[in-house]
């Protein structure tokens, strides 16, 4: 390859890293304010992004609806199903040490992902993911960029913003922050800390259903799985950002996708995955707290 | 009795912090309860807020009975606990931290008059609006705390004590805002270790001594109490 041929390449790569990272944001930041406000990482949330794929998938499918209320319906469902997680199997354990509640998170994603493989519900088998729009490229210097990146690109960046504007500009988003630093004063407050935590649950729930729409639609494909990977991947971007902290949840999930997508690229893309998770092992060694972390913030 | 506290238990698993303490505050009185660590005191505070829950006993506001009340129900009726450390949102900024004290609040305008009393009273708030409340000074989280605490527009409030860890300067001039906080007509039930200072604002005051009342009267006479003396304004008193 001349020289011309290997930027475009790689600008090509990245193109397709920013494409994979803001859909890991979208998963990321629920990690992030779920672990921000009651610390725990919610192992079902890849699941709860499966769940909003099929519902998006179905919506497309059965009930023919184009792109926009398709991906509305997929995050409505995703929200009711993280707000139930949260009622019936965290909120007993509220008091309980926290390892009750990260073992029963490990459970209810098992549970998901067996329950949702039934025949009567989604079924075992991969599934191609209808496209609700023609897919077209542009050609950009030699640099291909397609209407799904803008789309994913789009509809990252307005979620992104709208969740920021909401945690600094409305009552409820500054209490969110304010439950997450401290419960009790935030109960002195007149806050109730359960209604803002079901909140926190709907909406990171709600971002991971429409990022699993938007990557169903990139990589036409839906399983009762297919949230294994990008969940824990989306974990060690929240990891690497820094965990509780949402720039950070942006941050790591941009590092991790172009990271994996320059690995296939330029490596091998059966390393992929290593590099990954190699990143999850150098944070904690590093720096656990993460790129945006300070150390010793933890309350007790 | 606007707040009456009857008979009070409370017990942190196998040990028992609260041994059956009863007192009450009327409207407009400042009362303190006085005693060493460990005596009760916070306990009882939070009790009557909600964060922790009664073993035996009840507590009542305004005639109706909160004893299991949600804290955040409780801070409706406009009850207002202000913590011991002062609990600022370190995360979150002046500003911020002073709109979370009136999230029971709905009127804007209300919010907005009582942000402006706020900033009458500790105009040093003002001026540090956009800072995160973890970068202000022990004296001035202090303010915030109580700052906050208003913003409800609270009926009583309860301070934990709002000296802890301040310079003397600001401990006086903390006591003579709460003094003004209760002379716009704001009840106070406040918890002190500073016995003296406390005993010099209150009306009324009790003693607390592991977890049950051992004295209690008009603030003055205590002060001029020997046992008080002895045992809470040596030291305090040799400070003020």
């Amino acid at each position: 390859m001349d020289l011309n041929a290997q930027i475009v390449y790689f600008l090509q790569q990245v193109i397709n890293g920013i494409q994979l990272g803001s859909v890991y944001a979208l998963i990321a930041l629920g990690y992030t304010m779920v672990y921000g406000i009651v610390r725990l990482i919610n192992f079902a949330h890849g699941d709860v992004f499966m769940v909003g794929a099929f519902a998006g998938f179905f919506a497309v499918s059965v009930l023919g609806l184009s792109f926009l209320p398709a991906i509305i319906l997929a995050m409505i469902v995703s929200m009711v199903l993280g707000v139930t997680i949260e009622r019936l199997a965290y909120r007993p354990l509220r008091r309980a040490p926290k390892i009750a509640a990260l073992i029963t998170a490990i459970g209810v994603s098992i549970f998901l992902e067996y329950f949702t493989s039934l025949n009567f519900v989604f079924g075992p088998n991969y599934r191609t993911f209808p496209r609700p729009f023609e897919v077209t490229s542009w050609n950009i210097g030699g640099v291909a960029i397609s209407n799904i990146l803008v789309i994913i690109l789009g509809v990252s960046l307005f979620l992104v913003v709208a969740l920021q504007l909401f945690v600094t500009r409305t009552k409820v988003g500054i209490a969110m922050r304010a439950v997450s630093f401290d419960h009790d004063a935030a109960r002195l407050m007149g806050i109730n800390v359960d209604t803002v935590i079901s909140i926190t649950f709907a909406i990171g729930s709600a971002l991971a259903g429409a990022g699993g729409v938007l990557f169903a639609i990139a990589y036409p494909q839906v399983d009762p799985f297919m949230g294994i990977m990008p969940g824990l991947k989306a974990f060690v971007a929240a990891v690497l950002g820094g965990i509780g902290i949402i720039p950070g949840a942006l941050l790591g999930s941009l590092i991790m996708g172009q990271a994996e997508v320059l690995t296939t690229g330029y490596v091998s893309s059966t390393l992929r995955d290593l590099v990954a998770f190699g990143i999850l092992i150098i944070v904690l060694l590093v720096r656990p707290t993460g790129l945006l972390g300070k150390s010793g913030v933890e309350k007790v | 009795m606007l707040l009456e506290v009857k008979d009070l238990q409370v017990a942190y698993g196998a040990i028992s912090a609260v041994k059956g303490v009863s007192f009450g505050v009327d409207e407009g009185e400042i009362v303190t309860l006085i005693g060493a660590n460990g005596a009760g005191k916070s306990t009882i505070l939070k009790t009557i807020s909600g964060i922790v829950r009664a073993k035996a006993g009840s507590v009542l506001f305004a005639g109706a009975e909160i004893t299991q009340t949600a804290p955040h129900d409780v801070v409706k009726m406009g009850v207002c606990h202000v913590p011991e450390g002062r609990r600022i949102f370190a995360n979150l900024t002046v500003r911020e931290n002073l709109l979370m004290g009136a999230y029971t609040r709905s009127d804007g305008d209300a919010i907005k008059g009582n942000m402006e009393r706020v900033f009458q009273r500790f105009p040093r708030l003002k001026e540090r609006l956009s800072q995160p409340g973890g970068t202000l000074s022990g004296g001035e989280q202090q303010m915030l705390a109580m700052g906050r605490g208003l913003m409800a527009s609270p009926k009583i409030l309860l301070l934990d004590e709002p000296s802890m860890g301040l310079a003397p300067i600001l401990v006086q001039q903390i006591f003579d805002i709460i003094q003004e906080i209760n002379q716009s007509g704001t009840s106070i039930l406040l918890v002190e270790q500073n016995a003296n200072m406390a005993l010099s604002v209150a009306n009324r005051a009790y003693v607390l001594e592991t977890g049950t009342i051992s004295l209690s009267g008009p603030a003055a006479e205590l002060r001029a109490n020997a046992k008080v003396q002895e045992a809470y304004l040596g030291e305090a008193g040799a400070l003020a």
